[in-house]
């Protein structure tokens, strides 16, 4: 009986076994590390989102005075530094551009990027935001390893500079001097790879962040409330044995 | 005159606290299959209660509902904990019920006279199904939209009046505001009200007949002489604390899934279910919820649409059939003889795999192996009547095993 019940547990865990490779196109993942208690992480993820995102992208389901208290920040550094438009420090996320706009000239609109690191995983965003490379077939001119005929532009090209796929399909970087680039790229900021690595990590622990803020205080208070019903479970178990000592 | 003789007089609450608890004998021989009837009986209380809560603040509206759901988990209070604790708690239903049939199962509690309480059984499981499907088109997500959309279109295979059934479930052309809120109505008030109804009388004809035990022995045949069986105790207290460490440690395991992995790694909160609902863009895969897979594996397998959905309806017919399907004068497994062991044991590996081909792409060895396994499936009940009747089955003891 025991090894039923083992069997049928260990049925249960196999089947919520992760799954590493994107679903669309079989690239393999890098996997990122996710650390919401990395309240630098976050707000150097949210001051990358402020200004490379939110101007394309919405997050609309986010407030900004949520986020300020979240990720260790006054409400005054807030509306400071992160708040371009005229919105108020209770506002959510949301940006000028009308969506039909948005389709008319990128021909898709951009997703509201609120729930983002949910429906596509952090994973994959992480590994997106780093596999743009020059496609001139594209009208765009890049494409995306794990999101093939991407609408959107490699917005970190300053900093990743341009990558192209060689013959065996690898990317190799060749610097911002770029086919599409090659007059207006002499913008000297380009940074190392694994600079680079730590600017989209810290963007997608932001994302995941605000795909979830509640997930700060999930994780706060679980170990508690498992301490609380194991004392119960455990006070349950010598009351049963108490009561069923005259059972024979 | 106490207040409760007051009450008495009018009420008979002392009469149903004696009946259906203090003086309700159980065999004193329950093991750990045995937690799981009142462990259901929590989560639908979970549910309830939860649901009441998630409606304050959701909007069964195309426009607003995924937007309501995201404005739950963000700005009401505790609003990610009810909604948490709802869709695990869903989940979490039918693997207790799962459990709680397969303990039927393998106890023979289906069996003469308990055929009504299995009847009923079956039908909460079929009022669950319905239940946790129109539930799940309430988040408004791809998964929540597309899915519903397969599911109505199913009712589109029966000749003649198909196409216009399935356009009368939707209320539109394609599953729109129409079926958000019809299926919200169901959700909320009709189904859980059928639900409870049901539960009721699946209690009220187990209290009737008594409890079958792991030994499938009816303990009302050996009584002491005040008319009480012998090897029967009060349910409560003894089976009341005795839950209460079930509630426990089913709670401890709840808990660790609602705090630390609610979605489950998308089996039990889909990650397509992020992106809000859009009928111009279908997704790559659409895969039920886990426990609908055995079912929507079954239906896939068959090459034909039509008899596909028959077969699926079938896969589920089937399991009212069981107290007549099986002719053995035994009822639990522990004396039942070889043949039925091993085609429980066919039937169990069958449900499972199909469960896992469910939610795989239907494709080459893949669809093989789910027509295999689907006539395993049907095997086990189509030739219950002739391996249950040939069976070895050894000699059951006249009192229960207790340790």
């Amino acid at each position: 009986m025991k090894q039923t019940i083992y069997t049928l547990f260990m049925a249960i865990l196999l089947l919520a076994s992760p799954l590493s490779y994107s679903a669309s196109t079989g690239v393999h993942l890098d996997s990122v590390d996710i650390d919401l208690s990395d309240k630098e992480s976050l707000q150097r993820g949210a001051n990358l989102f402020m200004n490379n995102c939110l101007s394309c992208h919405a997050a609309s389901y986010m407030r900004y005075n949520r986020m300020a208290r979240d990720i260790g920040l006054s409400e005054e550094e807030v509306k400071e530094n992160l708040i371009f438009g005229s919105d108020k420090i209770g506002d959510t996320m949301t940006i000028a551009m009308r969506p039909d706009d948005a389709k008319k000239w990128f021909g898709v609109t951009p997703p509201d990027l609120s729930v983002i690191a949910r429906a596509r995983g952090t994973d994959w965003l992480y590994t997106y935001l780093r596999t743009f490379y020059i496609d001139s077939t594209k009208p765009i001119g890049t494409n995306n390893l794990v999101f093939k005929d991407s609408a959107m532009p490699h917005i970190f090209w300053q900093q990743q500079g341009y990558m192209h796929q060689d013959e065996n399909g690898q990317l190799v970087n060749k610097g911002q001097k770029s086919t599409v680039d090659a007059e207006k790229s002499n913008v000297g900021n380009q940074i190392t790879e694994s600079e680079y690595n730590t600017l989209v990590r810290d963007l997608v622990n932001f994302m995941a962040y605000i795909s979830e803020p509640s997930k700060i205080q999930r994780l706060a208070m679980g170990h508690w409330v498992l301490l609380y019903i194991l004392l119960f479970t455990v006070i349950a178990y010598f009351m049963k044995k108490a009561f069923w000592e005259d059972i024979h | 005159m106490s207040l409760l003789s007051w009450v008495d007089e009018r009420f008979p609450a002392s009469k149903l606290w004696k009946e259906h608890l203090a003086e309700y004998y159980a065999p004193k021989n329950f093991n750990f299959w045995y937690f799981f009837g009142s462990l259901a009986l929590l989560v639908l209380v979970l549910q309830i209660v939860t649901g009441i809560f998630l409606t304050m603040n959701y909007k069964p509206d195309a426009q607003l509902a995924f937007a309501s759901v995201e404005y739950i988990m963000r700005d009401v209070q505790w609003g990610w904990l009810i909604r948490y604790l709802h869709s695990t708690g869903a989940s979490a239903f039918f693997i207790v019920v799962y459990l709680h049939m397969f303990r039927g199962l393998i106890y023979g509690s289906y069996k003469q006279p308990r055929e009504l309480v299995w009847i009923f059984g079956m039908l909460i499981y079929v009022a669950l199904m319905a239940e946790a499907f129109m539930g799940y088109l309430l988040p408004w997500g791809q998964m929540s939209y597309w899915g519903a959309q397969v599911i109505i279109s199913l009712f589109g295979a029966i000749p003649v009046i198909g196409e216009e059934l399935a356009l009368w479930i939707r209320g539109d052309f394609v599953v729109a505001d129409a079926t958000l809120n019809r299926f919200f109505a169901f959700h909320v008030i009709a189904v859980p009200f059928v639900l409870v109804a049901l539960v009721v009388m699946h209690i009220i004809a187990l209290h009737e007949v008594g409890s079958n035990n792991p030994d499938g022995i009816e303990i009302k045949q050996q009584k002491d002489e005040k008319g009480i069986p012998l090897d029967g105790i009060p349910f409560h207290p003894y089976y009341s604390v005795k839950d209460i460490v079930g509630v426990g440690v089913f709670l401890f395991i709840f808990a660790l899934v609602v705090f630390y992995m609610p979605e489950l790694d998308g089996w039990f909160l889909e990650k397509d279910n992020f992106i809000p609902a859009d009928p111009l863009k279908t997704p790559e895969h659409i895969v039920p919820l886990w426990y609908f897979t055995p079912f929507y594996a079954i239906l896939r397998a068959v090459p034909d649409k039509l008899f596909g959905v028959l077969a699926m309806g079938g896969a589920i017919v089937v399991l009212f059939l069981l107290p007549w399907l099986d002719r053995s004068p035994v009822k639990s497994i522990r004396y039942r003889g070889p043949l039925f062991r091993w085609a429980l044991t066919l039937f169990i590996i069958s449900f499972l795999a199909l469960g896992y081909l469910g939610t795989q792409p239907a494709t080459g060895l893949y669809t093989i192996m789910a027509r295999v396994f689907a006539i395993v499936y049907f095997a086990f009940f189509l030739f219950m009547p002739i391996y249950t009747k040939l069976d070895n089955d050894k000699p059951v003891p006249e009192r229960v095993n207790f340790k």
